[in-house]
């Protein structure tokens, strides 16, 4: 059973699929790619329920030869850390099939298609333990994502997408030097050899500054993370949603699969700085975000803010050792990173469509445009409220989870760093919910926000799955904290360990 | 020993010269005699010629190890065997993408096709020379008839500007390798390059560096290094589309058999002098080409600056100094061809009669007035800008390997952040082709269903090589050791 093979190729068959049925049949190019979605996440979850959640191995995996000659295998397998976030991308390519059912007039056929072929990359470069296969994947993303945002973006949209794709090009293409660097050393391209690479001391930094350029980015950190604003106003819902929900969560998961794990002795050495970094995101990204007028532009750097919490998590696990002299609450960061990943997924992607609902109806994104929407959509304030109060971090919802593990562990390294994080809960809490106060309550500004309709069917499922899944893991984070905690242990002693 | 009786069967390994120098004969003397009255019948001809030279030399000029011809003059191997077959493959397809274009210029005549015929026997010489007659030879053969091809527009006064330059330049780079090589003789004694090879010893005579000197120089500017690449712009924009495709396309390969048979193989015992001269070239062509592609309105001209641009990676190969360094730079000349050979494809159907589609702006709204051209072209770009899962990908990544492997930390530094500059103006063509909207009225795209299928099997190569590169990876590797 080549089920990570399935999960990977068949959203890209059906989008070859969709593309060739165009624009002509696109009634049945859209059933085929809800099916296709649908059926992918069905598929997710065996990979859920047959994962063994005692053992740090990659599991299902594959390995098949692709190019004997740099001994770069077609190698997939799922660990504690890919299977999250395969089910993620999984899960969320689903709404934003359905958000763009009608939304979309331009050469619909194409929009669904990248989508397809994009998920299928996506869950590719989780899955891959090859890293010329994982680099394969990680780039090949960048082609339907300059294309989505590139057609069917807004008005600055050319600026955006290129801006988009330079900046994670130049990140990548310093971790592809990277890879074959470690390649011409170690004779192989497998994550577990680059791993167990013996590296120098001057070799670890050089390789931690490539990967940093490469996860920095596409996290993204602050300095470089001036492209997101951009690509997210500009991006149409469903690009948003993908943006967000999966593709900063590479840069997170490319720290944990390969700067700590490959570099674990330029890791210690370099820590403050990505801490620092980090710091910098959570309060200087929430005060940016604070003064945003247009709702998506918000909740870009609120992500921003909340990715912040992810690499803190990651790293501050050296300054716990260095500090207590012992791993034992190192794991918590990395838990918290994790959970936190999963959550931003969905509580970003959620605000998204939030935005996208709001903007099918009035085509404006503007917070100022807007004003009193609860008493024309009741239904709809409801969700937005909630995802605004789990953006947050509200005890209940998972934005909850992450952000207090990752406090927590950060206390065990520093009083400083935890002080410093917990103003999240002030800045987050004030650009949150200052822009639901402006725009879901207070009177009713103009005639057009009182002749809103409310959510559809259709909007109402979407956004329905994702409060439960919001939900479920607030108050029964548990079987998630569970898969990962082999993998999670594994790492961390892998991180802490020294490769001199 | 000597077996002095004349075997007809030694020709063999020779077959696709001797018989590509019969077509060419055939096809002049048919050309005369049927005139201007039947020229597709010329087209259709050269293309058979071309077939069958292919199959001919699959079945006589394979060769099971390195052998010697013509006194020493001419080798033949596997690289060269594998080589004329692509040259083959290429100028077939070049020719049947030009076709229809000729006939929109009013310049389908047979000439055209005698004079890329002819050009194709120097890349073969080349490709073959074991002496350093053979290689001035082929360059002269080659350069003589791209000079002509460049004017075959009588009445344009670009194309005859264009030629001029060209002319007068290749004619001062002539000199200087004849010059160069005059030295190397003079100092060696010798004119074949295996015994040059094994004369050359530690230390080298400066007179050998002087000849090395001018030699890098004539390499430099037939590939089109920065600063010897005035030429290549110019001749880029200003020859007819159909025969940019082939000065951008065969004559590569021969260029790239020119720098490994002369430098790499000839001139083996100046290695570290000669990659130092080519990494200098190299930084400098990769700069200049990458930054000036930027602001190019021209879709010719930008070509022409990416050519300079990819130059500079097919040279980053050389300059690792390594059997590796040299099948990445084989891999990445004949990646390149096969893309370019596309993208020149896509730019002659969209054109029409009276319409040459050489500016930026013809590609506006392309997405919407032909999805295919412009599903091609985006293919094509993505491979150039180097971005799997397009076979360009891997040619770039098989240069920063080369570089790793021989320690050029600051060249792959280099190289990475401008392939990162390149990808900029590939994007750009995309973003004409998909983001704009069609600019005004402009005649239809070029429907012919022959030439749009070879089009698409191009543009199907490039991905498909790029997902399972392992065979053509190790085609050139096997090629070079």
């Amino acid at each position: 059973m080549h089920l990570l093979s399935i999960l990977i190729w068949l959203p890209i068959c059906a989008g070859l699929l969709v593309l060739l049925l165009g624009d002509r049949h696109i009634g049945a190019a859209r059933w085929l790619a809800l099916v296709a979605t649908l059926v992918t996440l069905a598929l997710a979850v065996p990979l859920w329920t047959h994962f063994d959640s005692a053992s740090a191995l990659p599991q299902f995996t594959e390995h098949l030869a692709w190019i004997p000659r740099f001994d770069a295998w077609y190698g997939l397998g799922v660990d504690g850390i890919a299977l999250p976030l395969i089910v993620l991308t999984a899960f969320m390519t689903v709404p934003v099939v359905i958000a763009g059912w009608t939304v979309i007039e331009t050469r619909p056929a194409q929009y669904f298609a990248a989508f397809l072929i994009m998920e299928g990359l996506m869950i590719g470069v989780f899955a891959a333990t090859d890293a010329l296969l994982f680099y394969f994947f990680w780039e090949a993303m960048l082609i339907p994502m300059f294309l989505i945002i590139g057609i069917w973006g807004g008005p600055r949209r050319v600026y955006a997408t290129i801006k988009f794709f330079l900046y994670t090009f130049l990140g990548s293409v310093f971790m592809l030097a990277a890879l074959i660097y470690m390649y011409v050393k170690g004779g192989s391209y497998s994550i577990a050899a680059l791993q167990a690479l013996p590296l120098s001391l001057i070799e670890q930094r050089w390789i931690f500054v490539a990967f940093l350029l490469a996860f920095a980015v596409k996290v993204p950190m602050w300095p470089v993370h001036t492209w997101l604003p951009d690509a997210h106003v500009e991006a149409p819902t469903g690009g948003s949603v993908i943006l967000a929900a999966i593709m900063l969560k590479m840069g997170g998961y490319g720290f944990l699969r390969f700067s700590l794990p490959v570099a674990p002795d330029a890791s210690r050495e370099l820590d403050l700085l990505v801490i620092a970094l980090s710091l910098i995101a959570v309060i200087y990204i929430g005060f940016v975000a604070l003064v945003q007028q247009d709702m998506k532009k918000l909740i870009a750097y609120s992500s921003i803010a909340h990715m912040g919490f992810v690499t803190l998590g990651a790293f501050v696990i050296y300054e716990i050792v260095r500090n207590t002299g012992s791993a034992t609450g190192a794991g918590m960061g990395l838990d918290g990173a994790m959970v936190q990943m999963i959550s931003h997924g969905l509580i970003s992607g959620a605000l998204f469509l939030c935005v996208g609902v709001l903007y099918d109806r009035l085509h404006s994104r503007q917070i100022a445009d807007y004003g009193g929407v609860i008493n024309s959509m009741p239904v709809f304030a409801a969700f937005m409220v909630l995802f605004a109060l789990a953006n947050t971090g509200l005890p209940g919802t998972s934005g909850f989870v992450g952000e207090f593990l990752v406090i927590i562990a950060s206390f065990r390294a520093s009083f400083w760093y935890s002080l410093l994080a917990a103003t999240t809960l002030v800045l987050g809490a004030s650009y949150t919910l200052w822009l639901v106060k402006r725009v879901v309550f207070g009177p009713v500004t103009s005639p057009r926000v009182a002749a809103l309709k409310d959510l559809n069917g259709r909007e109402f499922i979407v956004l329905g799955a994702l409060a439960i899944a919001v939900l479920l893991i607030g108050v029964w984070p548990a079987p998630l904290l569970k898969v990962m905690q082999p993998t999670i242990h594994h790492l961390v002693s892998q991180a802490i360990a020294t490769k001199l | 020993m000597p077996d002095s009786a004349f075997h007809w069967s030694s020709l063999a390994p020779a077959v696709a010269e001797i018989w590509l120098a019969f077509a060419i004969c055939a096809i002049l003397l048919t050309e005369v005699f049927t005139g201007d009255k039947r020229r597709g019948l010329i087209a259709t001809l050269t293309l058979l010629a071309l077939v069958l030279g292919a199959a001919l030399t699959v079945r006589y000029g394979q060769v099971a190890q390195r052998t010697q011809l013509f006194d020493g003059m001419y080798v033949a191997d596997e690289l060269g065997y594998a080589l004329k077959l692509a040259g083959f493959l290429i100028v077939a397809v070049g020719l049947l993408y030009s076709r229809r274009y000729l006939e929109n210029r009013s310049i389908l005549r047979g000439e055209y096709y005698v004079l890329a015929l002819s050009a194709l026997l120097g890349i073969f010489v080349l490709v073959s020379a074991n002496s350093l007659l053979t290689i001035y030879l082929g360059v002269e053969l080659l350069a003589l008839s791209v000079y002509a091809l460049v004017a075959f527009d009588r009445d344009s006064g670009v194309s005859a500007e264009a030629a001029m330059k060209y002319f007068v330049l290749g004619a001062i780079a002539s000199g200087a390798l004849l010059y160069g090589m005059s030295l190397i003789y003079g100092l060696t004694g010798t004119l074949r390059l295996d015994a040059i090879a094994e004369r050359l010893q530690n230390p080298l005579d400066p007179g050998i560096i002087l000849g090395l000197v001018f030699i890098v120089v004539a390499v430099a500017f037939k590939l089109g290094a920065v600063p010897f690449h005035m030429w290549l712009p110019d001749v880029y924009e200003g020859a007819p589309t159909s025969v940019t495709l082939f000065i951008g396309t065969a004559p590569k390969i021969a260029y790239f058999a020119l720098t490994l048979r002369l430098l790499a193989q000839g001139l083996s015992g100046s290695t570290a002098e000669w990659t130092q001269m080519l990494a200098v070239l190299a930084v400098l062509t990769l700069l200049l080409g990458n930054l000036v592609a930027l602001v190019q309105t021209n879709i010719k001209r930008l070509l022409a600056y990416s050519t300079i641009a990819n130059v500079g990676y097919i040279l980053l190969g050389f300059v690792a100094g390594i059997p590796d360094g040299y099948a990445a730079a084989l891999y990445y000349t004949l990646v390149y061809v096969l893309t370019v050979l596309g993208a020149f494809g896509v730019i002659l159907l969209a054109g029409a009669k009276g319409f040459e589609a050489d500016r930026l702006e013809d590609y506006k709204g392309l997405h919407r007035r032909d999805p295919l051209l412009a599903a091609t072209m985006l293919v094509l770009m993505f491979s150039l800008a180097g971005v799997p899962p397009f076979v360009g990908f891997w040619a770039k990544l098989r240069i920063f390997q080369a570089l790793w492997e021989s320690h050029h930390l600051w060249l792959v530094i280099v190289a990475a952040a401008m392939s990162v500059v390149g990808a900029y103006y590939y994007l750009r063509i995309i973003k004409l082709m998909y983001f704009d909207d069609p600019a005004g009225a402009q005649p239809p795209t070029t429907r012919e269903l022959g030439l749009r299928l070879t089009l698409s099997v191009n543009a199907a190569a490039v991905l498909v090589l790029g997902l399972l590169p392992g065979p053509l990876l190790d085609l050139c590797a096997r090629l070079l050791h």
